[in-house]
């Protein structure tokens, strides 16, 4: 099962090779991973994609807890949460396919941000199943790149996820 | 006061509280060896290997229970500490590493003897720094040496610029280390220690798991508290031996893939198993559906990723060890006529027990033509003393030695358990020698395992060290052979030293004392000599070639499907 797991970190030199050495050194899977600062500029807050059963997130979680430089662990399967992505994807648009591409751009609320006369570069932003969607469209036209930047979280409501 | 990084690392070690460390000197830490120079207060022991360095600070923290400190140069004194490091990891043994680094200009780019010393250790420290800021050593030290000795010991690696050793601040030591992220429960929740006392009061097999946890908390005599009130069985983890006295008549000695009989056939057989600071290693499991699998479990360890790493749990209780058995006693003393039935109800479950042990006990075909190993080991037993500290290498004379030893106290044994490192029984040996100069200090080793620190002699003859090394020559790498003997077809691939060492040679051209002997009747007397003999002394029994350590489980068996001695 896929989960959406959220860690804060202390914003220090070798954080990230601590926690993606932990997911290789254990052997547990790592779909996407996105990293940057807190308002907090101390704490870094990375939002990572794994999947595995009960028993192997359990592990995850306190593998990634055992580590002195985490601060706190979220795990927001069981949890209301928002998750967004960003994807980037250059896609060839010429002739027939330039005016499909901006009708598919507009019903999924998407920005061209770069056009050349054979090709758009489309940003969008979702849920990483509106990416995939996006993505299945476009396809036929011929994709020529796509960069995504792997889904961040939040919790839902008032609370804060973690105090200091 | 205003000193230099190096000064600061030294004063902070003496504020730690350290009096001994072990090292080698190179170009990154010429700046520390010269502060080290004139510093009293630390006795520094030059040891001839930087991986001996590391298991000799080991061995000086596995019996003392302090934290041992390292140092060694950068590169390749660095890498060669690795070894060392993860021996102690795998172990959870704390202990400080002191590394010296390029200056931090030249971090990065391939300068000479640079080595990426906190990517390397990554994976086999607790916790590692590389201080780039002088304003960050003194609190650095701190954190090390707190996050060593705290929750789950283990090691810690400092790195340390030579720019960084010579910048100079005023010194401050902080009071206090404040870790956010870095909280280890020590307190038991009473809940969930009240439940567990319900479950044993109900038991009718109950066995205890004991392993490295209860000496690393120091939990021995509370231990021996909780059986002697429950007269449950205990059986224990290699890294165990020494917690649990072996001559106690609830001792089942060790488990698992060389464990004895009635060990092995108790877990299988239980309906409570009390795994109490061990972690269900695979070599203690055996095939993993089969281990334990009419049992309860209640298992009790500081870290919580130990719990449920390897099989299901129906009781965790994340604690210190020592913390939660004195819970643990407390509440079964105050249920005391529930104890009194339970020790009643449990009278049957240890007379399977007794049969077992009956019908197959740890033994071994004494001969008057070859020595026997184990005959070695029994007779070192019986002419050492009780608080004689005990250190092994890798293989055969290691397991015979925790099978045969019956150790009676805490930290007499050291061993490499998880990891598994030939070469660590001398400098271990040699760090135990230092912590406690006038105890028995003795390696148990290989021919083979011993080759791989032989060196280290110089290091025991240099500070007259009286360290005691019993080699038990087969001229084999002994455990390997066994292996190929039962599951390669008698195909001994590499296996046979074929060169003939002459150890007594070896010792004496270090200016030791060699002994050595091919004759049983001549056993007793060679290790009352080597015992008596001043300084450190080898003793090379030559013993029979083929013998073979059983009872094992061959790899991928369940437990209970031992190979026996016949």
């Amino acid at each position: 099962m896929k989960h959406t797991i959220s860690v804060l970190v202390e914003n220090e030199f070798g954080v990230l090779a601590r926690i993606s050495g932990l997911f290789s050194g254990r052997g547990f899977n790592i779909e996407s991973l996105s990293v940057a600062p807190t308002h907090d500029p101390d704490i870094s807050r990375m939002t990572i994609v794994t999947r595995g059963d009960d028993r192997i997130l359990e592990q995850v979680t306190k593998q990634l807890n055992k580590l002195i430089s985490t601060i706190k662990v979220v795990d927001f399967t069981d949890e209301e949460f928002v998750e967004r992505e960003l994807a980037l994807i250059k896609v060839t648009a010429e002739a027939e396919s330039r005016a499909e591409a901006l009708r598919i751009v507009d019903i999924f609320r998407a920005k061209v941000v770069d056009v050349t006369p054979k090709t758009y570069t489309i940003e969008i932003t979702g849920a990483p199943r509106k990416i995939d969607g996006i993505l299945e469209l476009l396809r036929p036209m011929g994709i020529k790149e796509v960069v995504r930047s792997g889904p961040v979280a939040i919790g839902r409501g008032a609370k804060r996820d973690w105090t200091a | 006061m205003v000193l230099t990084g190096s000064q600061i690392l030294i004063e902070a070690l003496k504020l730690e509280g350290v009096d001994t460390v072990f090292g080698y000197p190179g170009g990154a830490v010429i700046n520390i060896y010269d502060d080290l120079f004139e510093a009293t207060a630390i006795n520094h022991i030059l040891t001839r290997h930087e991986q001996a360095a590391v298991h000799a600070a080991d061995g000086y923290a596995r019996c003392t229970g302090k934290v041992g400190v390292a140092i060694a140069t950068s590169g390749p004194g660095a890498t060669n500490t690795v070894t060392g490091i993860a021996t102690a990891f795998m172990d959870s043994i704390p202990m400080v590493i002191i590394t010296g680094q390029v200056p931090t200009p030249l971090i990065g780019n391939d300068a000479f003897q640079e080595a990426d010393m906190c990517g390397i250790t990554r994976p086999c420290t607790k916790h590692n720094f590389l201080v780039k800021d002088i304003k960050d050593l003194a609190r650095t030290i701190k954190e090390a040496f707190y996050i060593a000795r705290t929750g789950r010991p283990g090691p810690v690696l400092v790195d340390l610029p030579k720019d960084v050793q010579i910048a100079k601040l005023e010194f401050k030591y902080p009071d206090e280390v404040n870790l956010r992220g870095y909280k280890p429960t020590y307190s038991g929740n009473t809940r969930q220690i009240e439940k567990a006392a319900k479950m044993i009061l109900e038991a009718q097999k109950p066995v205890l798991y004991v392993g490295g946890g209860v000496n690393l908390s120091a939990a021995s005599e509370e231990l021996l508290k909780l059986a002697d009130l429950t007269q449950i069985p205990v059986t224990t983890t290699l890294m165990a031996m020494a917690a649990f006295p072996q001559r106690h008549p609830l001792a089942l000695g060790m488990l698992g893939m060389h464990g004895t009989f009635y060990a092995n056939m108790s877990v299988t057989e239980c309906d409570l198993l009390i795994a109490v600071g061990a972690r269900f290693d695979d070599r203690v499991t055996g095939r993993i559906d089969s281990f334990a699998e009419k049992a309860k479990v209640i298992h009790v360890d500081i870290d919580p990723t130990s719990i449920r790493k390897n099989v299901e749990v129906d009781l965790p209780i994340v604690g210190d060890i020592r913390d939660v058995l004195v819970k643990l006693t407390d509440s079964l003393t105050r249920q005391q006529e529930q104890v009194e039935t339970l020790v009643e109800a449990t009278e049957a479950w240890r007379d399977t027990i007794a049969e077992w042990k009956e019908r197959h006990p740890m033994a071994y075909r004494h001969t008057k033509s070859t020595i026997k190993p184990q005959y070695v080991i029994e007779k070192l037993r019986e002419l050492t003393n009780d608080d004689a500290i005990i250190t092994t290498e890798v293989g055969q004379h290691q397991m015979w030695t925790a099978q045969f030893f019956e150790f009676t106290q805490p930290r007499t044994f050291l061993t490499s358990g998880g990891l598994g490192t030939m070469g660590f029984g001398l400098p271990s040996a040699l760090g135990a020698q230092a912590a406690f100069p006038e105890r028995q200090v003795i390696d148990i080793s290989g021919d083979g395992s011993f080759q791989m620190n032989s060196q280290e002699l110089a290091t025991l003859v240099q500070y007259q060290l009286p360290v005691k090394i019993v080699i038990l020559n087969n001229n084999y790498l002994g455990m390997v052979r066994q292996w190929q003997q039962m599951f390669f077809d008698k195909r001994y691939s590499q296996t046979v030293l074929e060169l003939p060492i002459d150890f007594i040679k070896l010792a004496e051209a270090y200016g030791a004392t060699g002994l050595q002997t091919s004759k049983v009747e001549e056993v007793e007397e060679i290790i009352r000599k080597g015992l008596e003999t001043p300084g450190p002394v080898l003793m090379n029994f030559n013993v029979s070639r083929e013998e073979n350590v059983l009872p094992m489980v061959p790899a991928g068996r369940a437990i209970h499907e031992m190979v026996l001695a016949s």
